[in-house]
């Protein structure tokens, strides 16, 4: 479904991906694993065209997409619910909900995937005239994630949810992110929390400075001596 | 008290049309975190819009007909300009610093003074009557003129639109997106590039508007009229918090109201420097301004 | 002592090398190439002119290009620092009691006057700068520009010194003669004032710029957060250079109070602090070559376009003759789209941050300055 072809991306100078390749298949759930500044980032806004790579491809069921403005990648059936949870503090739940469906102009559509969040999060639907500022970390990720969810993506790409949420909050997120996939939508998890992103995940690369150094499914990462040193804490 | 009162009536004159030319400064600021120093020559490229527009059509009576059609016509012609300023100016130079970009604005707004003075000639020009203008006596000495009510209802009507707008459509809740995080208003599927020209034009619009109400309050328009008010009008917009639509109405009757004070009360020479004394201790004192909340400049 | 020794020495060596230009540029008004004059009185009067602004220009780069601090106030320093001058030479000069008209008997008071004007503009700039320093960017640039028409707005209101109408009966600079052999006359004037001081300007600058505390102040442009956490003195180093930029400037103003004799307050007005920015920018960001390169390209436009006017002539189709008559009429458009494209095509400048010098154009070792921003991200 997504292929990323010797992927090269710059700040200025500063060279933040050396030529990554990565698949993702239909239905699947891939983790990329690293530590911070490894590039998981810069991966995931190449692909949403918020970046634009020096040389590679990202190729989006076969057709190439590099270089496409994000709103059009949006409109292909890529979304992202990106670092530090991004919602709109200044606007309210439903207004950031409604945003996520900007693409979309049935009304009938609109409600009914609304309804499907609050399935998944039913916090949401009690805080749905609250300004998005105002909730919890976890209040906020379910929005990020629920946003991302409103444009009916094929592929979600969700970018550190679990960051700065308490163990209970992230195994609930984890278990939305299980449902979301079951339903059909594959996903495309970066992750520091290595342990977590493993157990929800098929497959799983390890992202460092830049270059993908492992690779496989994530039972066999997940018993790796070097995995399990450098990102498991044993 | 009446001249009290006097005084309050003309301040809230003014300061409408500050407030209506802040907006524009707010919105842009909003989206793009640029100050649009040309935003005041807008302004007066809508005066000039509608003084050759009555003059082309041979405006000869005044009437209310004749003052929609050249407004209209002026907020059309001026939103123009901001989308081509917007589109060949400000868009290209968007990847550079935003100094990069105030420099920018500081030249498009040189550019369309001096254009405007060898096009149009520096001496002023008397803008044509579209409106009868009359004075109504309202109590013992204090008097409103008619074209003073027309500047505050068109203000409010133009206001609200403009909440309406801001508020209540998809397209205003995209601006609002965009002005807190561009980024993630991309991820929505939102053509940033297509909301901030809406916004340029929507703000230039407002100008122009602004522009025509001055003139036929004022009756004489220069190519020069912009820079002073412009200035003024960022200084309301920064005085209620740039960024806030509400604030920049509120900074704009507070400074209309305060100015018309200065200059009845202490002295007249001393308004500009009011003006610019207020500038200054906000963005020192309280850079958020009135309404404005979180801290603007980011590391 | 052996800096100031040497200091001594290099302003002895300056102020004999700017009469003998002087002299040289004077005496050749004598002379006639093909029926017309190599230099008029109004000629040299552009000189001067293009002087003062390359005084100002490479005062701010030593703000706005080597320090980052975008500051739109410069005119508003030069003001105070022509009108301080012209307010103490013209109450000495023309008061009750005039000292007598010769060299010894002016010359300090041309001397005090226009670093009295200095220390007012750098007074006024740590007036400005305490407060306005400890905001970036764009705001900065607002308040400076806020600051700069307060300053021109309350000289409006001052009548001692004309108020609106402007500041007249300035003495000039007198013609003070050194030297008279052979008919040779070696002169110091208005022209040799304001040479000294481009010297003294870029020697101050260059000076800051090459020693730690012109380190400090790139690091702080460079990166304000790390320059912080290096321990540097930000909010001292901002304050400092933004004084001595404005004290610069003041002098410059107080060159140009009596070249003119005259001052108007809306010649001061922040379209002037523009012009100045333009210079810099157009030259290079960061650069002193640069913006003596921008002052004198800039200072001098008037003249080129009305130089290509005049080459306006029947053999030429008529409308080429009709463009080229505009052309005066255009500066300030021609100024404003110039400054609209440097920003589109190369946002650092011309000559970015390059800088002219002997030993490089002699091959010796060459010295690399840190980037710009501009570079770095482009």
């Amino acid at each position: 479904m997504l292929q990323l072809q010797d992927l090269h991306v710059s700040y200025g100078a500063i060279k933040a991906l050396k030529g990554i390749t990565i698949e993702v298949k239909q239905g699947e759930v891939v983790t990329l694993i690293g530590a911070n500044g490894a590039g998981k980032t810069t991966t995931l806004r190449t692909i949403t065209g918020l970046l634009t790579p020096k040389q590679g491809k990202v190729l989006f069921e076969g057709k190439d997409i590099s270089g496409t403005p994000t709103h059009k990648v949006v409109a292909q059936g890529i979304c992202m619910s990106p670092e530090g949870r991004g919602v709109f503090a200044n606007l309210s739940v439903e207004e950031n909900l409604e945003l996520g469906a900007y693409l979309a102009s049935d009304p009938a559509r609109i409600k009914s995937d609304l309804e499907k969040v609050f399935a998944l999060f039913p916090r949401l639907k009690e805080r749905l005239k609250q300004i998005s500022g105002t909730l919890s970390g976890g209040e906020q990720q379910m929005v990020a994630i629920g946003r991302a969810m409103m444009a009916r993506p094929r592929l979600l790409l969700l970018d550190e949810p679990s960051l700065g949420l308490a163990p209970l909050v992230v195994k609930s997120i984890f278990q939305a992110i299980d449902e979301i996939n079951k339903a059909g939508t594959t996903v495309l998890l970066v992750e520091q929390n290595a342990h977590t992103a493993l157990k929800h995940s098929h497959r799983a690369y390890v992202l460092e400075t830049g270059t993908i150094v492992l690779e496989g499914s994530s039972e066999e990462l997940a018993a790796d001596k070097r995995v399990r040193e450098a990102y498991l804490g044993e | 008290m009446e001249l009290f009162l006097q005084q309050l009536i003309n301040g809230i004159v003014q300061g409408s049309i500050y407030a209506l030319i802040a907006l524009g400064y707010t919105m842009v600021y909003g989206v793009l975190r640029l100050i649009n120093f040309a935003h005041g020559d807008v302004f007066m490229l809508g005066a000039f819009i509608g003084f050759y527009t009555a003059n082309l059509l041979g405006i000869s009576q005044p009437s209310v007909g004749a003052l929609i059609l050249v407004m209209t016509v002026s907020m059309a012609g001026s939103a123009a300009v901001g989308l081509v300023i917007e589109r060949f100016a400000y868009r290209p130079v968007r990847k550079f610093s935003r100094l990069t970009s105030l420099i920018t604005a500081i030249g498009v707004s040189l550019l369309l003074e001096y254009a405007a003075q060898f096009v149009f000639g520096a001496t002023p020009k008397s803008f044509p009557t579209i409106f009868e203008t009359q004075n109504i006596s309202l109590f013992g000495n204090v008097t409103i003129s008619n074209d003073s009510i027309l500047i505050i209802i068109v203000s409010i009507f133009l206001m609200v639109m403009l909440n309406l707008i801001v508020f209540k459509t998809k397209l205003g809740k995209a601006m609002r997106a965009v002005s807190f995080n561009l980024d993630v208003a991309k991820l929505m599927g939102i053509n940033t590039d297509f909301i901030i020209a809406f916004t340029f034009a929507l703000g230039s619009a407002l100008a122009a508007a602004a522009g025509i109400l001055y003139s036929v309050h004022f009756t004489k328009i220069d190519p020069l009229m912009g820079l002073l008010i412009g200035l003024k009008a960022f200084v309301a917009a920064v005085l209620g918090g740039i960024g806030n639509i509400t604030g920049a109405v509120l900074g704009g009757l507070l400074l209309g109201i305060a100015e018309i004070m200065v200059s009845g009360y202490i002295s007249s020479s001393y308004k500009d420097v009011f003006a610019f004394l207020i500038l200054i201790l906000v963005l020192i004192v309280k850079p958020a301004g009135l309404l404005g909340s979180a801290a603007q400049e980011k590391v | 002592m052996n800096t100031l020794l040497r200091i001594l020495a290099w302003l002895g060596a300056s102020i004999v090398a700017v009469t003998i230009v002087e002299s040289i540029l004077k005496s050749l008004k004598n002379y006639q190439i093909m029926g017309s004059d190599i230099i008029t009185d109004y000629g040299l009067n552009i000189i001067c002119l293009m002087g003062i602004s390359i005084s100002l220009a490479v005062s701010l780069q030593l703000i706005n290009g080597y320090t980052g601090q975008f500051s739109l106030g410069h005119a508003g320093f030069m003001a105070v620092g022509g009108y301080v001058a012209a307010f103490i030479t013209k109450s000495t000069l023309t008061g009750a009691n005039p000292p007598d008209q010769s060299l010894l008997g002016t010359l300090p008071v041309y001397i005090f006057a226009l670093c009295a004007g200095a220390l007012a503009a750098a007074i006024a700039g740590l007036i400005v700068g305490i407060p306005s320093l400890r905001l970036k960017g764009d705001y900065l640039a607002i308040v400076t520009l806020g600051f700069g028409e307060i300053i021109r707005l309350v000289i409006e209101n001052i009548e001692a010194v004309g108020g609106p109408r402007g500041y007249i009966g300035i003495p000039k600079f007198p013609k003070w003669t050194w030297l008279s052999a052979g008919g040779f006359e070696g002169t110091f004037s208005s022209l040799s004032w304001i040479f000294l001081f481009i010297i003294i300007t870029i020697i101050v600058v260059h000076n800051i710029v090459e020693s730690s505390f012109g380190r400090s102040l790139v690091a702080i442009r460079d990166n304000e957060i790390a320059a912080e956490a290096m321990g540097i003195d930000t909010s001292f180093y901002k304050v400092l250079a933004f004084t001595i930029s404005a004290a610069l400037a003041g002098f410059a103003g107080g060159l140009y109070a009596h070249l003119y004799g005259q001052l108007v307050p809306n010649t001061f007005n922040f379209v002037r602090s523009v012009e100045i920015i333009i210079m810099i920018v157009f030259g290079g960001m960061g650069s002193i070559t640069g913006a003596v390169l921008g002052a004198i390209i800039l200072t001098g436009l008037p003249e080129w376009l009305r130089i290509m006017a005049g080459l306006r002539s029947d053999s030429l189709p008529s409308w080429i003759n009709k463009s080229l008559g505009y052309l005066p009429d255009l500066r300030m458009i021609i100024y404003s789209s110039l400054l609209i494209l440097i920003m589109l095509v190369r946002p650092q400048g011309i000559l970015g941050n390059y800088e002219f010098s002997l030993s490089k154009l002699l091959g010796k070792s060459s010295k690399n300055l840190p980037k710009t921003t501009e570079e770095k991200k482009a």
